[in-house]
């Protein structure tokens, strides 16, 4: 169907793929805070929400009900305009990146081949490295905006832990774009379905990036922008409502999305072991891969967990002297060691 | 155009505006537009670049320094009328010099035809063959800039 020489198939196929990952994403971030505290109450030996519905899987809606229905409260003293800007831009950050992680091979449906990756730019990587150096806007601009000296703490050491742990980041996979040739995420997942996995190859790589996206993510242990015993909250102190609802979810997304990331890049995406010899239809192999993501996504997503119920907070110094002193020199190692071995392997 | 217009209109706003952090957000946008403009010239790599180096961390820091600064309209010093005058003078003759060295220029026809030169692979190879000494003469710059702000860092 072409009309306006637009093919609209196109259009709405994307369409529906665009509002599925957004959904996904949504739903995944809401039900982390059930997970969130159902695997705090586990570690902690407690029982965790258990009132609203079975096993209390209602208890994300509950929340999410009473936060809406909460009063907004806009500091007299704010800067109005930014303070409403602050959580969009969190949200939207969060949302942006999805659009390049391929979620799965291709659909054929009615002899369309359907990509289930929104958008394959042959600059995937890139593209997520600039979307999330644009994640520290929304923490900052809120924090600036509510006019309060925990905010503003809360903002400037969240601006200076997420550009520290920019930089070990894009090392660690500069080291990994050296092995692999490309810039697009579709490619890099091929080339793992058809070899070993990528942390096979980089694990010091797929360290560092796991310990920068802690940072990136604003989790614990590196969660200072929100330390509650020193900050109050710190740079959602002044929010209420759901406008506090989107920081809180903003983060479980990035949560959801980095996790997603990291078993792309390095855990092979859609690709399972022997996926090829399995002899079953294309369609269902797709979806089969996207199952695999999707549960190593989930395994991320708990590593996350687990750390945070475990692992003490870090003091300011210390972040920044890991930061700094650790993790970037490390990632110019690996990255060193990757060049070396590329170079050797090319000879 | 669309883009443009935002881009003009941004780029104002970061001159007219009284409040510095206003200022700063509307050069992101800025940054934004041009970035937009570089992906319409199939020029992605540039434009994933710039978003990364200028709006994601040099005006990350800028905003860092306004925030501690806590500038305000109010608490502005006034300059004195003298110094506008100055300024207005010496602006306008920027402007007639570039104006009168302009006007000869010829314009070279921009091809609209989307070139591949902007894209990764060909951008690489470019780099590191035809420009490769001022590819490395820049970077001995960059070198030399760290090592300077890590002495002066290192003073106290």
């Amino acid at each position: 169907m072409t009309l306006l020489s637009i093919d609209w198939f196109f259009i709405i196929e994307k369409v529906l793929l665009i509002s599925g990952v957004l959904v996904l994403s949504l739903v995944v971030a809401m039900y982390s805070t059930w997970g969130e505290r159902k695997i705090a109450a586990w570690i902690q030996d407690r029982l965790g929400p258990n009132r609203a519905g079975p096993m209390g899987l209602l208890q994300p809606l509950a929340d999410g009900g009473k936060l809406f229905f909460k009063e907004e409260i806009i500091p007299n003293t704010s800067n109005r305009f930014l303070f409403i800007l602050g959580p969009s831009i969190a949200m939207l950050v969060a949302c942006m990146t999805s659009a390049v992680i391929p979620w799965g091979d291709t659909l054929t449906i009615a002899g369309r081949e359907i990509s289930l990756q929104v958008a394959d730019v042959n600059i995937g990587i890139l593209f997520i490295f600039g979307v999330v150096s644009m994640g520290v806007y929304g923490i900052m601009l809120g924090g600036w905006a509510s006019n309060n000296k925990y905010s503003l703490l809360a903002s400037v050491r969240a601006a200076s832990q997420i550009i520290s742990y920019e930089l070990p980041m894009g090392l660690a996979l500069i080291a990994l774009l050296m092995m692999t040739g490309s810039l697009s995420l579709k490619d890099i997942v091929e080339q793992q379905r058809h070899g070993l996995w990528n942390v096979v190859y980089q694990p010091l790589g797929f360290f560092i990036f796991l310990v920068c996206a802690f940072a990136e993510c604003n989790r614990a242990p590196f969660d200072l922008p929100e330390a509650e015993n020193e900050l109050n909250g710190g740079y959602h102190l002044e929010y209420s409502s759901m406008k506090l609802g989107f920081f809180l979810f903003a983060e479980y997304i990035n949560m959801f999305i980095s996790s997603a990331l990291m078993a792309t890049m390095y855990f092979g995406g859609y690709a399972f072991p022997y996926m090829d010899k399995l002899g079953v239809d294309g369609n269902i192999l797709t979806l089969l891969g996207f199952l695999a993501l999707f549960i190593k996504t989930l395994g991320f997503i708990f590593f996350f967990m687990w750390v945070r119920w475990t692992v003490p907070r870090f003091r300011y110094d210390q972040l920044m002297r890991l930061g700094w002193k650790i993790m970037i020199p490390l990632a110019l190692v690996n990255m060193l060691i990757t060049g070396a071995l590329v170079l050797a392997r090319q000879h | 155009m669309v883009l443009s217009v935002i881009a003009l209109i941004s780029a104002l706003g970061v001159v007219l505006s009284k409040n510095p952090v206003t200022s700063v957000l509307c050069l992101i946008v800025t940054f934004f537009t041009i970035a937009g403009h570089y992906i319409m010239m199939n020029a992605q790599f540039l434009a994933v670049v710039h978003i990364i180096v200028y709006a994601g961390a040099i005006m990350v820091l800028f905003l860092y320094v306004l925030m501690l600064m806590n500038l305000n309209a109010e608490l502005e010093p006034q300059k004195r009328n003298w110094l506008k005058y100055a300024g207005a003078i010496s602006g306008g003759a920027l402007l007639v010099v570039l104006v009168a060295a302009l006007r000869d220029a010829s314009m070279p026809a921009l091809s609209t035809q989307p070139t591949e030169v902007g894209l990764i692979k060909n951008l690489g190879q470019i780099l590191f063959k035809q420009y490769v000494l001022p590819f490395e003469v820049s970077s001995i710059l960059f070198l030399s800039a760290m090592v300077g702000a890590v002495v002066i860092g290192k003073k106290d």
